[in-house]
């Protein structure tokens, strides 16, 4: 569920302690210095489960864009004679209640849930670390009102507050339901920015570049931004797959995307009913949507451990 | 050349023919993701009741490490010890048994660490954990243990000790905290106190009283006393010998008045005169150029050779052995004489 | 500790004023809500004038918010869709989605707390990677699927559990749907207490501890798990809110007639009151337990409580 995404962060995933905590063996036992970014890149660059899930994210996309490539036929092209038939050769997964492929539905179902995902993640990554950002490195009453503001925001658990919001606006596009996580979202990733420019702003180097006259655009872009990002950046990339499986769930209830949209969580909604008559048919989008939301959180655990240096 | 063997501190007249502790051929390595980490190659040394030894060098020169070791809380793995024997009161500790060893802990050897802060568990009281050796390794009532904390704190001269047990490590200061750990190493009245740096983390002005309080209480109880430092100036006042370590490696070993009269190793050397004094005032001070080497890649030979002014081939390919210096003293350097006699 | 207390309670004040005031606002501010009452019929605008006049509809928003909640603190939520008083639903839905959550913060605290301090304690070995593997699963499947998945092979195929909830949601019915409205936040709980447990075991004064001689038992329970389970706590704590709300979910795929699906009820028979007052009494028991956890992590940090 999204709303813990944070749990995920705060998670060491599966580094093992191959450093001694002796304090006598420097830590740093490269001789090269190298930049947290190269560092990062370097232990990225010799995981396996990094460029599977980059791999299968990148599938996703493509096929968002044109699902053509791998599926010739048209996803609300259904003959109702084929309802709930069991898979067939050139229809190996099957049909659903409407007599639509499978298939079909659930290749052109990944564009829905790529876009909420992609939108949400850029608005609530963009909102809140600008929110965050600004609060955390100006304090004060900024940081008074933000802070509240959030606190406002964390009072309503998301699935209940999605629920309430878009039946309110009747909504169902993948624009609603993408406003609807950014407005409600923003605060978890505040509170991340913030807490990593405050961190930032108290290192020396900073307090140097602001004895040396430097404006706070400056210091913010050329200083603070650099290093607050890496946070920014996994808590993004685990959200994204959070988001994807939110929009589903939202869907699910009745109040996200709505036929005749194609979606893998209305293809779930519908195989849902059907479970004791035809299972297949919730196989492949739930499969789908499981497989991809993994791709997300496992890039992000990747990430984390890359970007972390205290996990080494 | 002669060297005065000047022990003032003898030991008691009851202490038993071996020493309290002795370490022979001690070698500790690591396995880390780049290789193995070889943080100790092979170090002796041994310390007598009512002795104390400093063990001096850079972070990395497996100081820390050994004294890990001889109180048995290495993380194994990663740590590994291959090869060596750490005799207590004449027994290899290494053949023991988890069980007996923790029995040892605490105690009959006991540890001072050097950041009290974290070293203590900040959600326990002090009381709560001075006492719970009492409670542990003696069987104590909540009550009675309580008690002897007072009483402990009291020894260590923490004010209005009666009023302060139940509070909370963060809610003391930095050399108060300090105290708490000494405390808590001397609860059982040890044998052997390991004290890992326990004046750095300090104000200049607390580190004095709390070395003078460790110095006092060691001779009081006429405990051994293995102190860990890179602080010259700390080892000069309370050490009767020093053990100087660089890379692993025990690189001279000597009566603490020796080696500040005349070290008889460049790497000693280099770190006594790096030393400020007001007497070269206006003078470049003295460094040590380059850096401690990589553990996972350590330089053959000698491993002080890269940064050594007296470095000459053999450096490169010989390891120098524990040459003796006169009765008491020994340098790991070919060039042990020259050093001595520039 | 006294004065903590009470500069928490009055921090909550504006954050309930806040929440509800957004929530209400959803409600009956987004649209209009006489034409939703309608749906695709076009009221007749004197009935229309009547209700506007009846909800107060004509008055500012902020204003319809005041009377409601003055009328709320009298215990009067206004009424659903059937005439029938929200209070008397709230009476009977909230019992039945508490047990439901009861079983399902069970299940979720002692599983999840368990399965962490084993992998933590093993680290990098076989239980370790399987929790670790096993979890990420749990975590990307939604919880959708899981329930119609396991309602289908436990309840309809193999028929070991029923597959709905029976009358007056006895606890042994809600065993299944509490598993799986825990499932998500038991995977997080269990990764939460590995990292805790991990870093814990990393930390100086475990060190410490093992150097006073302690047995490992001693070692393990008095001085590591008191340390790492401080941040378990008040994830368990702020869950709590999340678990109701994800009964929305859990309670439409297992039939059960709690909170959840009287919000759904409301929403489908646009009943923003219905709507309103449920959701309000979930956002105060979410910051009621908000406040308790910060309570509990003063009592069991003090670095806190005498901040």
């Amino acid at each position: 569920m999204p709303e813990n995404t944070d749990a995920l962060i705060l998670d060491a995933g599966g580094a093992p302690a191959t450093t001694p905590d002796g304090t006598a063996v420097p830590m740093d036992k490269r001789d090269k210095p190298r930049s947290l970014w190269n560092d990062a890149w370097h232990d990225l660059s010799r995981k396996p489960i990094f460029y599977i899930s980059a791999l299968v994210i990148l599938f996703l996309i493509v096929i968002s864009f044109w699902p053509s490539l791998i599926a010739s036929q048209d996803p609300l092209q259904c003959n109702l004679i084929n309802s709930q038939n069991g898979p067939s050769s050139g229809h190996w997964f099957g049909y659903d209640q409407q007599g639509c492929d499978v298939y079909t539905r659930t290749v052109y179902g990944a564009r829905a849930s790529v876009e909420v995902g992609i939108f949400s993640t850029l608005g609530v990554a963009v909102l809140g670390a600008l929110l965050g950002g600004l609060s955390g490195y100006f304090g004060g009453w900024l940081d008074a009102i933000i802070s509240r503001v959030s606190d406002i925001f964390f009072g309503i658990p998301i699935l209940l507050g999605g629920v309430v919001f878009l039946s309110a606006v009747k909504g169902g596009s993948v624009l609603t339901v993408s406003t609807f996580i950014i407005l409600l979202g923003w605060p978890q990733l505040a509170r991340i920015a913030r807490g990593a420019v405050i961190t930032a702003k108290e290192q020396d180097y900073v307090l140097a570049a602001k004895a040396l006259g430097a404006g706070h655009g400056r210091i913010m872009l050329r200083h603070i931004a650099p290093n607050a990002l890496a946070p920014v950046i996994v808590w993004s990339t685990i959200a994204l797959g959070t988001f994807i499986s939110l929009e589903a769930t939202l869907s699910f209830l009745g109040v996200g995307l709505k036929p005749p949209a194609v979606s893998w969580g209305i293809d779930i909604s519908a195989a849902a009913d059907q479970i004791r008559n035809a299972p297949h048919m919730l196989l492949w989008p739930a499969g789908a949507l499981s497989v991809t939301v993994l791709a997300f959180i496992l890039l992000g655990d990747a990430v984390r451990d890359a970007l972390d240096p205290k996990l080494r | 050349m002669t060297v005065i063997d000047d022990i003032s501190d003898v030991p008691a007249p009851d202490a038993p023919l071996a020493p309290l502790l002795e370490v022979r051929d001690l070698h500790v390595e690591f396995h880390t993701r780049d290789g193995v980490a070889k943080a100790v190659n092979g170090v002796n040394y041994s310390v007598n009741a009512g002795e104390t030894l400093a063990v001096l060098g850079e972070s990395g020169s497996g100081k820390s490490v050994s004294a890990q070791a001889v109180m048995g809380i290495l993380d194994m793995p990663p740590a590994r010890i291959p090869k060596g024997e750490i005799l207590f009161q004449g027994r290899d500790m290494l053949k023991m048994s988890g069980e007996e060893r923790r029995k040892i802990r605490g105690r009959k050897i006991a540890m001072i660490f050097q950041d009290a802060l974290s070293s203590l568990n900040p959600v326990l009281s002090v009381g709560y954990q001075l006492g719970e050796m009492y409670r542990v390794h003696q069987g104590l009532s909540r009550k009675d243990a309580k008690a002897k904390a007072i009483e402990l704190m009291d020894r260590v001269r923490i004010p209005a000790a009666k009023e302060r047990v139940g509070d909370y490590p963060h809610q003391f200061s930095g050399g108060m905290r300090q105290r708490i750990m000494i405390a808590m190493a001397l609860a059982l009245e040890p044998e052997l106190i390991i004290a890992d740096e326990p004046t750095t983390a300090l104000d200049v002005t607390v580190q004095a009283q709390v070395m003078d309080l460790l110095a006092e209480l060691q001779r009081e109880y006429n405990m051994g006393l293995i102190l860990i430092t890179h602080d010259l100036g700390v080892v000069a006042d309370v050490a009767d010998k020093i053990a100087v370590m660089y890379a692993g490696r025990i690189v001279e070993d000597a009566p603490v008045h020796d080696i500040y009269a005349k070290p008889a190793h460049p790497y000693t050397k280099g770190l006594l005169q790096s030393i400020p004094r007001l007497d070269q005032k206006g003078q470049e001070l003295y460094a040590i150029k380059g850096l401690p080497p990589n553990l996972t890649r350590i330089p053959s030979g000698c491993a002080f050779n890269p940064r050594c002014p007296m470095a000459q081939d053999v450096c490169r390919t010989d390891v120098p052995a524990l040459h003796p210096v006169g009765t008491a003293r020994g340098s790991a350097c070919h060039f042990w004489k020259e050093t001595l006699g520039e | 500790m006294g004065r903590y207390v009470i500069r928490r309670l009055l921090q909550m004040v504006p954050v309930f004023i806040g929440t509800t005031l957004l929530i209400f606002v959803m409600v009956w501010g987004l649209g209009d809500p006489v034409a939703a009452m309608f749906g695709d019929r076009t009221p007749d605008p004197a009935t229309a004038a009547q209700i506007r006049l009846e909800f107060h509809l004509n008055d500012p928003l902020i204003q319809q918010y005041w009377i409601y909640m003055s009328h709320v603190f009298e215990g009067d939520f206004g009424k659903a869709w059937n005439q029938q008083p929200v209070t008397e639903l709230l009476k009977t839905a909230y019992p039945v989605t508490l047990r439901l959550t009861i079983v399902a913060f069970v299940i979720e605290a002692v599983i999840g707390v368990a399965l962490g301090v084993f992998a933590g304690l093993r680290r990098g070995r076989f239980f370790d990677t399987g929790v670790l593997a096993m979890t990420l699963i749990v975590v990307s499947i939604p919880t959708f699927v899981t329930g119609y998945v396991l309602q289908y092979f436990f309840g309809v195929k193999w028929s070991i559990v029923h597959p709905s909830v029976g009358e007056g949601a006895p606890f042994k019915d809600l065993l299944m749907p509490g598993l799986v409205l825990a499932g998500v936040s038991l995977a997080y709980v269990a990764r939460l207490t590995r990292t805790s447990v991990a870093e814990n075991t990393r930390a100086d004064y475990l060190r410490t501890a093992v150097a006073k001689g302690l047995p490992r038992r001693r070692v393990i329970v008095n001085h590591m798990l008191r340390n790492s389970l401080i941040p378990v706590v008040t994830f368990l704590g702020t869950d709590i809110g999340n678990l109701m709300a994800g009964a929305l979910v859990t309670e439409r795929i297992f039939n059960i007639h709690g909170v959840g699906y009287q919000i759904y009820q409301g929403i489908v028979h646009t009943s923003p009151a219905t709507v309103v007052g449920f959701v309000t009494i979930l956002v105060i028991i979410f910051l009621l337990a908000n406040l308790l956890v910060d309570l509990l992590y003063a009592v069991l940090d003090p670095r806190i409580r005498y901040a």
